[in-house]
């Protein structure tokens, strides 16, 4: 069963004059507990195709299914509860809620869908001790290094178990012990808890550790590689 | 309330509280300009309807008081003919009540002679027990002395009659009416008392004697010319003229504001103003208001497309702000009226506007200004202030719940 089932995706926009196609009739399927990374070079359509399938941006023609549903048709309101319940997202520049501790960022989510806030309490807890951040639960975000800040931004993606994972370059901010250590913790994660990972990288480290590399140019996949 | 709404409350609570105090200067700057216009706001209002107030008090206090009883005809010929029977059975009982003052008075045009000069007056025969409860002129004696007693055969003129007449304390003057059958009535009298007013004209207009020596001179029994009656407040005087109205239902029964229609529309005026006052401090203040509301709106683009991102409501953003202005206003209103309360409590003994107090006494208010603080005036500041300041964050709130996630996101 498809975790995400993308047919046919066009994605266009407009830099003055010129028409440049994000994604060109693009399809791809994900099964669940799948490890993918997604290469290209910029421009080649990673980000479009991460928040088209994230429900963050909508495609001009195609349609999106995840997690059994069709996303494409959806309204914000919708869109939003499925972001809420489904995806966990991991970006490149941290982005944590400055105003919340590491604890309180972890819990968001939670809050959000409704979780009672011991059982909130204590997945945040059980996470962050997860992602090797126990003991820094109510440091601000301000307080954290940039590799404890996006271990604190990927234990906010996966504290609610999402059937997907969307990592844009979550690395790239990162030094190389850093990064090796978050994609061990990715592994691990997608390992434990069978939730599919799609990060879109420029960097061939984190690619080796994927099980399945798409590569994209111009909108579309030019390659999809299995292990 | 269900576990996700409550938890979205409560997100939304600590989000809007947190966020208040990012900018912590920004917030209290904005506070003491909340506090400062809700200060004049309140402090401008409670010195104006002091002012009125003292106003209206010294008018009623002027021989109106609160309900005036009188006889249909008396308006348009305020002679001895359209005279009333003093109070008496469920009337009186009615007026005996506690919460209740009553005077009756003899009150007819005269015309009053000195060896030099004569005239003309309104003679007002008084209780001046009651009086002195109910009016200003009893104790505004500068010479002598107030009547004493309904028979009082003396005679209490103003100051500036006495100077109009040539005359002075000590001395006859001789008081003519007409009796009902049309007959001269006059007496002498000796003025036993001069008052003076705060109105040049009232020293000038009445003159007073014994209720019952007015009674005789006019040859009238015991009736009266009106019957005045006062009560605990003079904003609710309705229910006692509909009381009267109702036992007394051949009378002409009026409430104050309709015998000084002039004074009653003043405090229609006073209403309107208290409302555009309130209004127009917040049109300066909005302005503050909305450009600290967009900053903060506009410094967390890239959090905002976040909680977007993540799954959270664009009208749950939506509250997000206009909960985070809630909370300034509110904070902002409690230390604006900490502010006016602070401020008026010491000025329990009124205000000295001596300076300002000829002009004010043309008005008929006095030298001294008592703020009034009425907590309707409070409230109707304060829900004016949360509504409008509401309203004004609704744009600042709707532009942030419509971020586009992905371009907030990429916002630096």
């Amino acid at each position: 069963m498809s975790t995400v089932l993308c047919e046919n995706l066009c994605r266009t926009f407009h830099q003055g004059d010129a028409v440049i196609k994000a994604l060109d009739h693009l399809s791809v399927s994900i099964s669940q507990g799948e490890f993918i990374t997604l290469s290209g070079p910029s421009g080649s359509g990673k980000t479009t195709l991460l928040n088209a399938i994230g429900g963050l941006d909508r495609p001009d023609s195609g349609s999106i299914t995840v997690a059994d549903q069709r996303i494409d048709q959806m309204s914000k309101a919708q869109l939003s509860d499925m972001r809420l319940n489904n995806i966990g997202f991991v970006f490149q520049a941290y982005n944590l809620i400055p105003v919340l501790s590491a604890r309180e960022n972890v819990e968001f989510v939670m809050q959000v869908q409704g979780v009672p806030a011991a059982e909130r309490r204590q997945n945040a807890m059980e996470i962050l001790e997860e992602v090797g951040l126990s003991g820094m639960e109510d440091r601000r975000p301000g307080q954290l290094s940039g590799g404890q800040q996006q271990r604190v931004a990927v234990a906010r993606a996966i504290v609610s178990k999402p059937a997907l994972v969307l990592a844009d370059e979550p690395t790239a901010n990162l030094d190389s012990v850093t990064m090796s250590h978050l994609m061990e913790l990715f592994v691990e994660l997608n390992e434990k808890h069978r939730i599919t990972f799609l990060i879109a990288t420029h960097d061939q480290r984190v690619m080796a550790y994927a099980k399945r590399r798409i590569h994209m140019q111009d909108g579309k996949i030019v390659s999809d590689e299995r292990q | 309330m269900t576990v996700r709404a409550n938890n979205n409350a409560r997100v939304l609570f600590t989000l809007a509280w947190r966020y208040l105090w990012r900018n912590y200067r920004r917030t209290i700057i904005m506070l003491l300009a909340i506090a400062v216009a809700v200060w004049a706001m309140i402090f401008m209002i409670a010195l104006m309807r002091g002012m009125v107030d003292d106003m209206v008090h010294g008018s009623i206090r002027s021989f109106i008081g609160h309900v005036q009883i009188h006889h249909p005809d008396y308006r348009d010929d305020p002679s001895v003919v359209n005279r009333i029977a003093a109070p008496g059975g469920e009337l009186l009982e009615y007026l005996e009540s506690p919460s209740l003052d009553w005077t009756a008075r003899v009150r007819v045009p005269a015309v009053v002679s000195s060896s030099r000069e004569s005239m003309g007056v309104t003679l007002m025969g008084v209780m001046p027990e009651r009086e002195t409860r109910m009016s200003d002129i009893p104790g505004q004696i500068s010479a002598g002395r107030f009547i004493e007693s309904p028979d009082d055969s003396g005679i209490v003129v103003g100051e500036k009659l006495a100077r109009r007449l040539e005359t002075d304390l000590g001395k006859r003057i001789v008081l003519m009416s007409q009796d009902p059958d049309n007959n001269i009535a006059e007496r002498g009298f000796r003025i036993v008392g001069i008052f003076s007013a705060e109105l040049a004209a009232m020293e000038e207009q009445y003159v007073f004697v014994g209720l019952e020596t007015a009674q005789q001179l006019l040859n009238i029994g015991d009736s009266v010319s009106e019957i005045e009656i006062q009560g605990p407040d003079y904003r609710n005087v309705d229910a006692i003229f509909r009381s009267v109205q109702e036992l007394t239902p051949t009378r002409d029964v009026r409430p104050w504001y309709d015998i000084d229609a002039y004074l009653g529309s003043m405090l229609s005026v006073m209403d309107g103003f208290v409302l555009v006052w309130i209004v127009v401090i917040f049109m300066a203040l909005s302005f503050g208001l909305v450009n600290t509301l967009v900053m903060a709106v506009f410094e967390r683009v890239r959090e905002i497309g976040l909680m977007l991102a993540l799954g959270m409501r664009p009208s749950a953003i939506l509250f997000q702000v206009l909960l985070e202005t809630l909370l300034l206003l509110v904070i902002g209103l409690a230390i604006g009226n900490a502010l006016v309360i602070a401020t008026i409590i010491p000025l329990a003994d009124g205000i000295d506007i001596s300076a300002v107090a000829e002009g004010m006494a043309m008005m008929g208010a006095a030298s001294t200004l008592y703020p009034a603080l009425y907590w309707q005036d409070m409230l109707l500041a304060n829900i004016i202030v949360i509504v409008l300041g509401l309203l004004a964050a609704v744009l600042p709130a709707l532009r942030a719940s419509r971020y586009d996630p992905v371009r907030a996101l990429t916002k630096t």
